[in-house]
């Protein structure tokens, strides 16, 4: 199938390059773009938001929301990076909930495990008991809520990181595409 | 383009640049009359639409007012409540609010009404306690318009000889869009069941026509505008005409809050608030409302004057009254392999069989069946297992409806498991279903809230007849067995619910020859105020099966030349 990522097609609307040339030349263009899209690893980014203990936080509860197994989770998504520039941009409005709720998280844990310095350094079946605890939270379920918008947003927005979740749902990155879409409509052709 | 200055008595005020405002803007234009469109929405990418986003996260989160397409519920909200004796509670009705209205994010479904359902009551009788009467127009009279439009649109579709599929007099002038899998799908269940399935009726070119290239089947289509302009909204068909004639200018960012009258009892102009809020009088000689089958009533509630207390064109009380939203059925299946229902349009295929209503069935009411299950990955991410609560066949073989099944996992492995289960294999089925007019819905300003423009807010007021609910129900349990007919390895029906207002509302200034019954005549004049034009989906008698868009804009084009010839003859 001949495709193109929206990414590629956006960076050249900003060209002025019109929707109908494209149309019309489409199977020209694609093949130099996905040479073009191989995707280097970056480095992780800075964070605006979360200190930096703030963030090993989210990052832990997020990678217990979506675990790393022998596929891809929150983690590899980077979906921390999409919640804290989140958290500057358009979704603001969720600071105090993120600021309150990660004051919250603390206590829970002192309270549960004593000994435990913060969330991020419990293990994992403590993290997975301490969020049981605090799943009807609107703390919990705003963390879910961005976390899997960090999953499956595009990339652009800083998580989806190589576009993990995507492939994790078999969502494809293409501008076009051409029949037959799935499997019963192939089947009946 | 043509710029007039407010003082300047320009021939028509169009309010409105939707399904309706756009097509009354073009004909009117086109015909030599100087024309001012206000539409409270921004431009969005008129012009330069390649520039519509195609990321579900900017979508959720306008970046910039220009960015938004849809009303906002902090700018413009609306209240709800069941009946009169409830206090309203805040309401989560929305629309299209740019330029071209919902046009430019609908999915595009453009089915006719069926001649039938123009003299309903003629066939049904009177329904007690109902305002379920006939038209004051039949199909016949109607059915050139509907040529007009699709051809002057863009339609792609293809029709099938049944009965329940309406008369044409000429093709649709561009064949369907692709077959979907769900459209494979609905063809397996109604082989087995003796159904007809055909290829959607869709504003969506599924080749070149007019100047615009084919659908690409991006998928990211309902609630997006279309980059390719494939989508024949009203903003890259009727308005780009208008404007090119020189005059017709277009303000967008223009909300209006009152039609004013004169003393004589008609209307002068329209005063509203620009960007800015400055507040602006444009006169004109007559004034076309094409705001919506819900903000066309408020605005004339909200155009009070000494000659109309109750508002404008009111005197009988019937502005706001009748209001039909939209009644849906929903159910879904999840397949073996993938559908990926992502791509493409989303919806390429309907089943007709149940259009009519049929006495033996003990209710009033039919709809129409689409086949369809295109979501975008973050509202998957955030709903996934939400269609899992099983409906699980009988002992007969019999679906078992209103069965809750297990909580299903929100998150930790057992949700990622699900996420990457369930991906790409659902469908869904959503019926379009009648809508009795009562009187007692209705739309009307709310007491206490007001919207950002310090006007009284909507308030929606609507209860579900007793046959309406029948009739979804009706349509939920066939949905259950299309999908177990279909293959589905589970399924499962959202248990009905009552409309509350959106994109779909019709009714609120029904059409009618009798002035003490009905607001407009049958050429879309007021009664009260023979220079105030009314032409939307509030003109709309009885509801058709909720789809109302093409019959909006085949009214449009009728109501566009009668209005021409009087206009030419000196009497509007």
């Amino acid at each position: 199938m001949t495709m193109q990522t929206r990414r590629s097609f956006l960076a050249q609307s900003a060209l002025g390059v019109s929707s109908a040339w494209l149309a019309s030349n489409w199977s020209g263009i694609i093949d130099a773009h996905a040479y073009a899209e191989q995707t280097a690893s970056a480095p992780a980014p800075a964070l605006d938001f979360f200190s930096s203990d703030q963030a090993a936080d989210i990052d832990a509860m997020a990678s217990q929301i979506i675990p790393t197994d022998d596929t891809p989770g929150a983690h590899e998504a980077r979906c921390v990076y999409f919640i804290d520039r989140a958290l500057t941009t358009f979704l603001r409005d969720s600071q105090p909930v993120y600021t309150a709720g990660l004051e919250d998280l603390q206590a829970k844990t002192k309270e549960l495990f004593p000994d435990s310095s913060s969330f991020s350094a419990l293990a994992s079946a403590q993290q997975i008991q301490l969020l049981t605890a605090i799943e009807r939270t609107h703390f919990f379920a705003t963390v879910r809520t961005h976390t899997i918008m960090g999953l499956l947003a595009s990339p652009v927005h800083g998580g989806n990181y190589d576009e993990v979740g995507w492939k994790l749902i078999g969502h494809e990155d293409a501008l076009n595409f051409k029949p037959p879409f799935g499997y019963y409509d192939a089947e009946s052709e | 383009m043509v710029k007039f200055k407010p003082n300047t008595e320009v021939d028509f005020v169009v309010i409105g640049s939707g399904a309706a405002g756009g097509i009354m803007a073009k004909e009117l234009s086109v015909a030599g009359f100087s024309v001012v469109v206000l539409e409270q929405g921004g431009p969005g990418k008129y012009g330069h639409e390649q520039d519509y986003n195609k990321d579900e996260l900017l979508n959720m989160y306008p970046p910039t007012a220009d960015d938004r397409l849809m009303s906002d519920l902090k700018l413009q909200p609306n209240t709800f409540r069941r009946n009169a004796n409830e206090k309203a509670e805040p309401g989560n009705s929305r629309y299209g609010c740019v330029l071209g209205g919902g046009t430019v994010t609908y999915g595009g479904s453009s089915w006719r009404h069926l001649p039938y359902e123009f003299n309903e009551a003629t066939h049904e009788g009177t329904i007690a306690g109902t305002g379920l009467v006939d038209w004051p127009i039949t199909y016949d009279e109607l059915e050139p318009y509907y040529t007009k439009a699709e051809w002057e649109l863009g339609i792609s579709g293809l029709r099938v000889d049944t009965p329940f599929f309406a008369p044409m007099s000429k093709p649709y002038p561009v064949p369907p869009m692709p077959q979907k899998a769900s459209g494979a799908l609905l063809k397996v269940a109604a082989a087995k069941l003796g159904l007809t399935v055909v290829p959607n009726v869709a504003a969506i070119i599924s080749q070149p026509y007019m100047g615009r290239p084919g659908c690409i089947n991006c998928g990211m289509c309902s609630g997006f505008g279309c980059q390719v302009k494939a989508r024949s909204s009203s903003a890259v068909t009727m308005i780009p005409i208008a404007e090119n004639t020189g005059r017709c200018e277009i303000r967008t960012r223009s909300y209006v809050r009152e039609i004013s009258v004169g003393k004589n009892g008609r209307v002068t102009g329209a005063v509203y608030f620009d960007a800015k809020k400055n507040e602006i009088f444009q006169k004109a000689k007559a004034v076309v409302l094409s705001a919506n089958g819900l903000e066309t009533p408020r605005l004339l509630l909200l155009s009070k004057s000494n000659r109309f207390p109750d508002g404008l064109a009111n005197s009988n009380g019937v502005v706001g009254r009748y209001l039909m939203s939209g009644n849906f059925s929903n159910a879904s299946g999840l397949f073996e392999h993938p559908l990926n229902e992502y791509k493409g349009i989303v919806s390429g295929a309907a089943i007709l069989d149940y259009v009519p209503s049929d006495p033996k069935r003990g209710f009033y009411g039919g709809g129409r069946m689409t086949g369809r299950g295109q979501e975008e990955p973050i509202q998957y991410g955030l709903q996934v297992g939400a269609h899992r609560p099983v409906v699980v066949r009988g002992d007969r073989g019999q679906p078992e409806p209103n069965q809750s099944g297990p909580q299903t996992p929100k998150w930790g492995a057992e949700y990622k498991k699900l996420l990457q289960e369930d991906a790409n294999r659902k469908m869904t089925i959503a019926s379009f279903i009648t809508q009795l007019p009562l009187e007692t819905n209705r739309v009307d300003l709310d007491p206490d809230v007001k919207d950002a423009w310090g006007l009284p807010a909507m308030r929606i007021t609507a209860s579900t007849h007793p046959d309406d609910v029948k009739c979804m129900e009706f349509f939920r349990q066939r949905s259950i067995e299309i999908l177990h007919a279909a293959g589905a390895t589970s399924v499962s029906a959202e248990p009905v619910s009552d409309s509350r207002g959106g994109a779909h509302s019709r009714g609120t200034c029904r059409m009618g020859n009798d002035p003490q019954t009905s607001v407009v005549n049958k050429y879309h004049r007021t009664h009260e105020v023979p220079n105030l034009i009314v032409v939307d989906g509030s003109s709309f008698v009885t509801g058709g099966r909720n789809h109302p868009t093409m019959t909006i804009q085949a009214l449009a084009f009728r109501a566009a030349e009668h209005l021409i010839a009087d206009a030419r003859k000196g009497s509007v």
